[in-house]
């Protein structure tokens, strides 16, 4: 049992992990497509038809791989967590249903439409097409958020039956984890779309080729990039709020402590964690901060993980009821650093672009680029820290990870599709990066569009028409 | 009518608008290997399906969503059981679909050839494995008191749903071909409406095979044989009047009865199983009944208005887009977008 229970996890981790590089750019880039190209249709300017169709190509790459892994996310619930689908299908999976109907059938019809319909519809019509599908990732986000803020803290529902059944759709779709989750989520996402077209357009600049075309480009993403800035910031101190009362054990994984804090409480930098004498020691701590960004000021203590323990056991009975305290630790810290990090040079990029220094600063361009992959970085410990900090729960306090799986499938059979998928998805990711660096070096294409005609019915236009 | 038999009916509809719409899609896929003879005629096939053929599978995701949600003792019941196929399953649409997207980025030869192998087979497995998966359901499998399935080879595979799987097969190829003599012009249009009159002798004889063997095979015709011989005498009719629409070269009305007898092929094993989702060979007291595995009433009620909010909505777009994409395509080189 524990074999499959392991390999299972492993296999929803690593697929999940790699779906959410593929996810977050797609709903940043559509974001930031759709903006390029309301732009084109406001000012009629032909350098943003350009722009929206030089990104749309990383895009359309990044959103084919981001479906098919999605795929498998639906199924694989059913295939490895057999026991958890009979426990949870009726309140988790009428979120995922919902997702598929509002979002999925919204996103994917309109992308068709949208890189297909280039000459074939009024351009109004066809830039709603885009922010269709811009609406489509974001409600899908939602939906999503709303089926796994109910493994964190499960609401609008009741035990019977021997499962948990809805009672009440408002107080799963109000629980509080999904409005703290979702938009932190969302901001991320962005920030992961903005940081692209960022990091790409400072490269260009740094070569000085095309400057005009990314200079606006990097303008637009560095707006937004600085805006999702701030909104993860503001939502990931909402998620800490929330974490303290509604998911302790979590926090105090994430503090790695075991004790009792002191009041007021500190937040630590860098600690050793010894999990198994269970002590942390030397702390580089920073007064104050844990207290505030739990209650907004700066006093008040936060339980340890001994004493939550003894709560967990006298409610659920003996038991090991704490989560991988390094790893929650240690991702926690990771996010924060990318998300600063991030907040930091989309300020820094805007204040050096309106004193118009941006071309001669270099070492900053350079910056940029690296920071292509924080937005990654972060997303993946994000949900590392909130799915292993959940641990040694599958639902939180309702059901166990390891009385989750499906009793009929072994170990083998896991083994065969965890090598089968990892192999595959190996394949896909070095596909798009090798893409991606052949795009990015190729640029936007030098011919005017007029060669590509207009009046043609059949002209589907859009990004590849003239790649092969 | 409870409400956990709406949602087994919807979920046959979901089933029934995949196969319909994705049988094409599939058979598309398939001509790019037998039907396009160069890589422009390939690249024209692809993308007659190009706008349309993401959207299509999101009925399956749909399909599968629901199950989870309206019934989750059939959606973990199946999915678990039909673990090793259903890997397959996923590998095969895996690649298809970033094949679409990846073939014409890198003008390369070797590459171009893997990502068309990629399509043709994410085409051709898929209607098989669903042959499989449906013919299977309707024969009984392993499953014991605890609603576990615990299959072997030989459940998946044996004549029965081999016979299933190649008749969904020629039926989506036939299909595609029908489909890409709508939406092209001159040489690919004939050879397309060719190639579907060649293969409509085949497809027959399967698809009488299929009957027949549901006949030997399954408890269909004694539980539900009232509705399922008019059934599929409609199915027999139909496919008689293709070969007189294929002759006197009526492509809207040959597809439509392809479209047709996928659609009473689907449905009618939706009609088998009632009122059952799964039939336990083991036991018939082990089957699966739409009641034991449905949801608690409070969620298939919110979810009901969902779907019937939605689902005239989602049918209105999707009419739309294959509107906006009616003409034929000529396969002027500069203008294909995959």
């Amino acid at each position: 049992m524990l074999e499959e229970v392991l390999l299972a996890r492993i296999q929803f981790a690593s697929t999940t992990l790699f779906h959410f590089i593929f996810v977050p750019l797609s709903i940043g880039l559509a974001l930031i497509i759709a903006i390029m190209q309301t732009m084109y249709v406001v000012k009629k300017d032909e350098i943003y038809l350009k722009m929206t169709k030089f990104w749309s190509v990383f895009f359309l790459i990044n959103f084919a791989i981001g479906v098919v892994t999605g795929i498998i996310q639906e199924f694989q619930f059913g295939m490895n967590w057999s026991a958890y689908s009979r426990f949870v299908g009726d309140i988790f999976g009428a979120p995922l249903a919902v997702e598929a109907l509002l979002a999925f059938f919204l996103e994917s019809t309109f992308i068709g439409i949208w890189i297909f319909g280039w000459n074939k519809l009024p351009k109004k019509l066809h830039l709603a097409c885009i922010w269709l599908v811009s609406i489509g990732t974001v409600m899908s986000a939602f939906w999503i958020l709303a089926a796994n803020s109910f493994m964190q803290n499960p609401t609008g529902y009741v035990l019977q039956n021997g499962r948990a059944e809805m009672n009440d759709v408002v107080a799963l779709l109000m629980n509080e984890k999904l409005w703290v989750a979702f938009p932190h989520t969302i901001f991320g996402s962005f920030a992961t779309g903005s940081f692209f077209v960022v990091g790409v357009s400072a490269w260009y600049l740094i070569k000085k080729r095309k400057v005009d075309f990314f200079k606006k480009s990097l303008t637009i993403s560095l707006v937004v990039g600085m805006l999702s800035g701030l909104g993860i910031a503001f939502t990931g101190h909402a998620q800490a709020q929330y974490l303290m009362h509604a998911q302790p054990m979590k926090m105090a994984a994430a503090e790695a402590l075991w004790e009792d804090s002191g009041d007021p409480a500190a937040w630590t930098l860098f600690a050793k964690i010894d999990v198994e004498n269970r002590e942390t020691t030397k702390r580089l701590d920073i007064p104050y901060m844990l207290s505030y960004l739990t209650y907004s000021e700066f006093k008040g203590k936060v339980q340890g993980m001994n004493a939550l323990e003894q709560q967990m056991i006298e409610k659920h009975g003996e038991g090991e009821y704490l989560p991988p305290v390094k790893t929650t630790f240690w991702s926690f810290r990771i996010m924060v650093v990318t998300g600063g990090t991030l907040l930091g040079l989309g300020a820094l990029g805007l204040f050096l672009m309106f004193r118009k220094k941006i071309m001669e600063s270099v070492w900053f361009l350079r910056l940029l680029i690296v920071g292509i992959f924080l937005p990654f970085i972060g997303n993946s410990f994000g949900w590392i820290m909130s799915e292993m900090g959940r641990q040694p729960w599958v639902v939180n306090g309702l059901m166990k990870t390891a009385d989750g799986i499906s009793p009929n499938v072994s170990a083998g059979q896991i083994l065969f599709s965890l090598i089968s998928f990892s192999t595959i998805y190996t394949i896909l990711g070095i596909i798009m990066v090798v893409l991606f660096v052949k795009f990015i070096q190729r640029g936007p294409e030098e011919q005017p569009e007029e060669d590509v005609s207009a009046t043609d019915p059949f002209e589907t236009g859009g990004a590849g028409h003239a790649i092969k | 009518m409870p409400l956990s038999d709406i949602w087994f009916i919807l979920i046959a509809v979901l089933f029934i608008g995949f196969i319909f719409l994705e049988g094409f899609d599939f058979g598309v896929g398939m001509s790019t290997k037998f039907l396009a003879r160069n890589d422009l005629e390939k690249r024209v096939v692809m993308n007659t399906i190009g706008p349309v053929w993401d959207a299509n599978e999101v009925w399956l995701i749909t399909a599968g969503g629901a199950m989870f949600a309206a019934f989750p003792h059939w959606y973990a019941t199946a999915f678990s059981g039909f673990y090793l196929p259903f890997v397959v399953l996923l590998l095969a649409f895996i690649i298809r679909g970033v094949a679409f997207e990846f073939r014409n980025k890198v003008d390369s030869k070797a590459w171009v050839k893997t990502w068309d192998w990629a399509v043709f087979i994410g085409s051709i497995l898929p209607p098989f494995l669903f042959g499989v998966f449906f013919t299977s359901l309707i024969r009984g499998l392993p499953i014991d008191g605890d609603m576990n399935m615990y299959a072997s080879f030989t459940d998946f595979i044996n004549v029965y749903t081999v016979i299933g799987g190649v008749t969904f097969v020629l039926l989506s190829y036939l299909h595609g071909l029908l489909f890409i003599g709508l939406k092209t012009v001159d040489d690919l249009r004939e050879r397309a409406n060719a190639a579907a009159r060649k293969v409509y002798a085949l497809t027959g004889v399967f698809l009488v095979l299929f009957i027949i063997f549901t006949y030997l095979d399954t408890d269909a015709f004694t539980d539900h044989g009232a509705i399922l011989i008019p059934m599929y005498g409609l199915v027999v009719v139909l496919y008689g009047l293709l070969f007189f629409f294929l002759k006197t070269k009526r492509e809207g009305l040959s597809f439509t009865m392809t479209g047709l007898v996928l659609i009473i092929v689907m449905a009618s094993f939706f009609i088998a199983l009632f009122p059952n989702v799964m039939i336990s060979s083991m036991d018939p007291a082990f089957n699966m009944s739409i009641a034991d595995a449905a949801s608690g009433d409070y969620s298939l009620k919110i979810m009901t208005i969902v779907a019937f909010t939605m689902v005239p909505i989602v049918l209105a777009y999707t009419i739309w887009s294959y509107y906006v994409f009616r003409k034929r395509l000529t396969g002027d080189k500069e203008h294909l977008e995959y």
